[in-house]
């Protein structure tokens, strides 16, 4: 027997930064709305943030939302858990959604645990896939286990809503139908008295990246064989010299040459360029998972039984030391005839 | 002050093979190690103890008695104690289960003012049962930390990564971090602190000490169920050069990126 009682209603979490709902809370519309189309459920968005783009709600009904219920509150301003956990926790308690999902980001991750742990109900992390059996009515969530090397079918029976954190940069945005109609409705809470808030956001760096990894049509990616944190500037080079973004596997980025968000895999970030190209990576399934949806890949390995060479759609097994400063060079070449 | 640090045991090998035709997992060494991300928690646990003059850091972890040796590490890195909390019945624990024992320890061994976990661990990958934790036990919690720039008896400051920018934010305490490996370069043992280690008698909680009942906890207590496992499939067909000529190997790469339409827009 389900324990929670819930109503038949699919959910999305909509991530607002600076007033705008992100992107990828878009790619989680694309993933519900098929759900929603299994299951013939009504589908509902729910959105605290500050200062909201109210075109970007409006944004929702278009692209399948039915009702929308937000919040515009300065306590919404940052993406701090305490209010925002709480306020959720309140609406889904109300509402009793059957489903309830949001993008695998830093915040997703950050306030889903807590939600789900205030509703008692169940949560599968980073969801590459997300489906309805239909005998069941159940979600099924499709998520990489021990260690990425195989994928675990999870499903929620019992306890209500069924919550998954989804992966980004896997699925298309949803298509839009103008005027489309559904209703948009401002969620009315009261603060309880004492409600200062316990943890207060001081101020906030931009990290500098010139090219957004995930957004890049062009990714230049290093590993291990690079040997040393000096030796990964060559990565860089290439990367300016082809208006390409910067990647590496875990290795590269444990080894300290450089930064956590330019990782890609399993545990780091999806892309999807037309062009990948990977240097002195192996090809672990870890990373794999995180380029295999790229239209195009090359690999530079000297050892020709490196895994990489698997998916590459062109593989180059030779020494990456002889190969890359000759590449720059000749791209160098080929910019100075055209100009 | 008192603070906790939750740590895990997690297997040391990274390759798993599974067995295609039963569709069951082949685990070839049974080597384990702990978390790598939970040592620098522990690390970091140690240095705000010893920025503040006083109080004690305590180690927790759920796992079979081999997490002993996990927990035995955490001494020798400067922990003060170390509890393992093990018992049969919370084999098979998803996330929130595991945070429903947690959370009970904790609340046993407390107060604390700091909890500190690793934001992700190296085998589940979910970095859902620190925040889980901090919502069961009513705490003020933050992710990702990558540094800690103030602490005092009231608040702490810390940094965080999100995607597109570091924040820094004030907490007050009592509050539960999660911290990133960024977070500080883990120490190494002392000679002091190892044999001390080895001497430190490490009890252990069963089921029963944390008043829990078989119905929380285990497969039973778990909302998420695994239904099955399968391997994923990754391939394509590409066209693989050796090349004993880098001259032909570059010429190669450049075909293919004018392919790609990549040189067109130099
Ligand atoms: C839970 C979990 C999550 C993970 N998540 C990720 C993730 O998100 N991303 C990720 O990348 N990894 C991840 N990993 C780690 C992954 O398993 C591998 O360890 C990692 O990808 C290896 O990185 P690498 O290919 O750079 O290094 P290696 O495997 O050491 O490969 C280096 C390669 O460089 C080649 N090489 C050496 N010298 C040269 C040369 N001179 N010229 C040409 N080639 C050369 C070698 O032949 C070798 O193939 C994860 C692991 C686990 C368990
Ligand atoms: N069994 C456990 N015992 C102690 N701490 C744990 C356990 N499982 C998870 N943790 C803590 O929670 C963090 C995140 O783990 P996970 O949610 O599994 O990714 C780890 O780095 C540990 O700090």
């Amino acid at each position: 027997m389900v324990k929670q009682e819930h109503t038949d209603s699919i959910w999305i979490l909509c991530e607002i930064k600076e007033g705008r709902i992100i992107e990828a809370s878009y790619e989680t519309i694309s993933r519900a709305v098929l759900l929603s189309r299994k299951k013939k459920a009504k589908l509902c968005a729910l959105a605290l943030g500050y200062n909201i783009e109210r075109r970007d709600l409006q944004g929702l009904i278009e692209m399948g939302i039915d009702e929308v219920y937000y919040s515009d509150d300065v306590r919404f301003a940052h993406s701090l858990p305490d209010d925002y956990v709480q306020i959720t926790i309140s609406v889904l308690k109300k509402h009793k959604p059957d489903i309830f999902i949001a993008a695998a980001t830093t915040f997703g991750r950050t306030v889903m645990p807590a939600i789900a742990a205030g509703l008692n109900t169940g949560l599968t992390a980073d969801c590459t896939d997300l489906d309805i059996d239909c005998k069941k009515g159940l979600m099924i969530q499709v998520r990489p286990a021990i260690g990425g090397n195989i994928m675990a079918v999870i499903e929620t029976p019992l306890h209500r809503p069924q919550m998954a954190t989804v992966r980004t940069n896997l699925v298309s945005l949803p298509n839009r139908t103008p005027n489309r109609r559904g209703k948009i409705k401002r969620i009315n809470f009261f603060s309880s008295k004492n409600s200062e808030p316990c943890s207060e956001w001081l101020d906030s760096t931009k990290i500098g990246s010139k090219m957004p990894l995930d957004k890049a049509e062009i990714v230049v990616a290093g590993g291990r064989g690079l040997r040393k944190a000096e030796n990964f500037s060559l990565i860089r080079k290439l990367a300016d010299e082809l208006g390409a973004a910067v990647a590496a596997s875990r290795a590269a980025v444990d080894m300290g040459w450089v930064d956590y968000h330019h990782q890609v895999g399993l545990s780091g970030k999806t892309v999807t360029p037309r062009v990948y190209i990977a240097i002195g990576i192996s090809g672990a399934v870890q990373h794999l998972a995180g380029i295999s949806s790229a239209k195009s890949i090359v690999a530079i390995n000297k050892d020709p039984s490196a895994n990489i060479f698997k998916i590459a759609d062109l593989g180059i097994v030779g020494d990456l030391f002889e190969i890359v400063p000759k590449l720059l060079q000749e791209i160098r070449k080929a910019k100075g005839r055209k100009r | 002050m008192r603070i906790a640090v939750l740590v895990k045991q997690v297997p040391a090998t990274e390759d798993v093979k599974i067995d295609n035709k039963k569709g069951t997992l082949i685990r070839e060494k049974s080597e384990v190690e702990t978390n790598p991300t939970d040592l620098t928690a522990i690390s970091q646990a140690v240095r705000i103890k010893k920025t503040i003059g006083k109080g004690e850091v305590v180690a927790i972890s759920m796992g079979p008695s081999s997490a002993i040796k996990t927990l035995r590490e955490a001494l020798s890195l400067g922990c003060d104690k170390a509890f393992l909390i093990s018992d049969r019945i919370f084999a098979g624990s998803d996330t929130l289960a595991t945070a429903k024992v947690l959370s009970r320890a904790l609340q046993q061994l407390g107060p604390f003012k700091i909890i500190l976990a690793g934001n992700k661990s190296s085998d589940g990958e979910t970095g859902q049962v620190g925040p889980s934790v901090a919502m069961q036990l009513g705490l003020c919690f933050t992710t990702y930390v990558t540094s800690i720039e103030k602490v005092t008896d009231d608040f702490i400051v810390i940094r965080r990564l999100t995607e597109t920018e570091y924040e820094r934010i004030k907490l007050k305490l009592p509050a539960l971090l999660t911290v990133t490996k960024q977070v500080c370069e883990p120490d190494l043992p002392s000679l002091r602190n190892k044999i001390r280690a080895l001497e430190l008698k490490i009890p252990i909680l069963r089921a029963t000490d944390l008043g829990i009942a078989d119905s929380e906890v285990g497969l039973k207590g778990s909302p998420t169920k695994v239904m099955k496992i399968f391997r994923p499939k990754i391939f394509r067909k590409g066209k693989i050069i050796k090349v004993g000529n880098v001259r032909k190997a570059v010429k190669e790469i450049l075909l293919f990126l004018e392919k790609q339409g990549v040189s067109s827009q130099w």
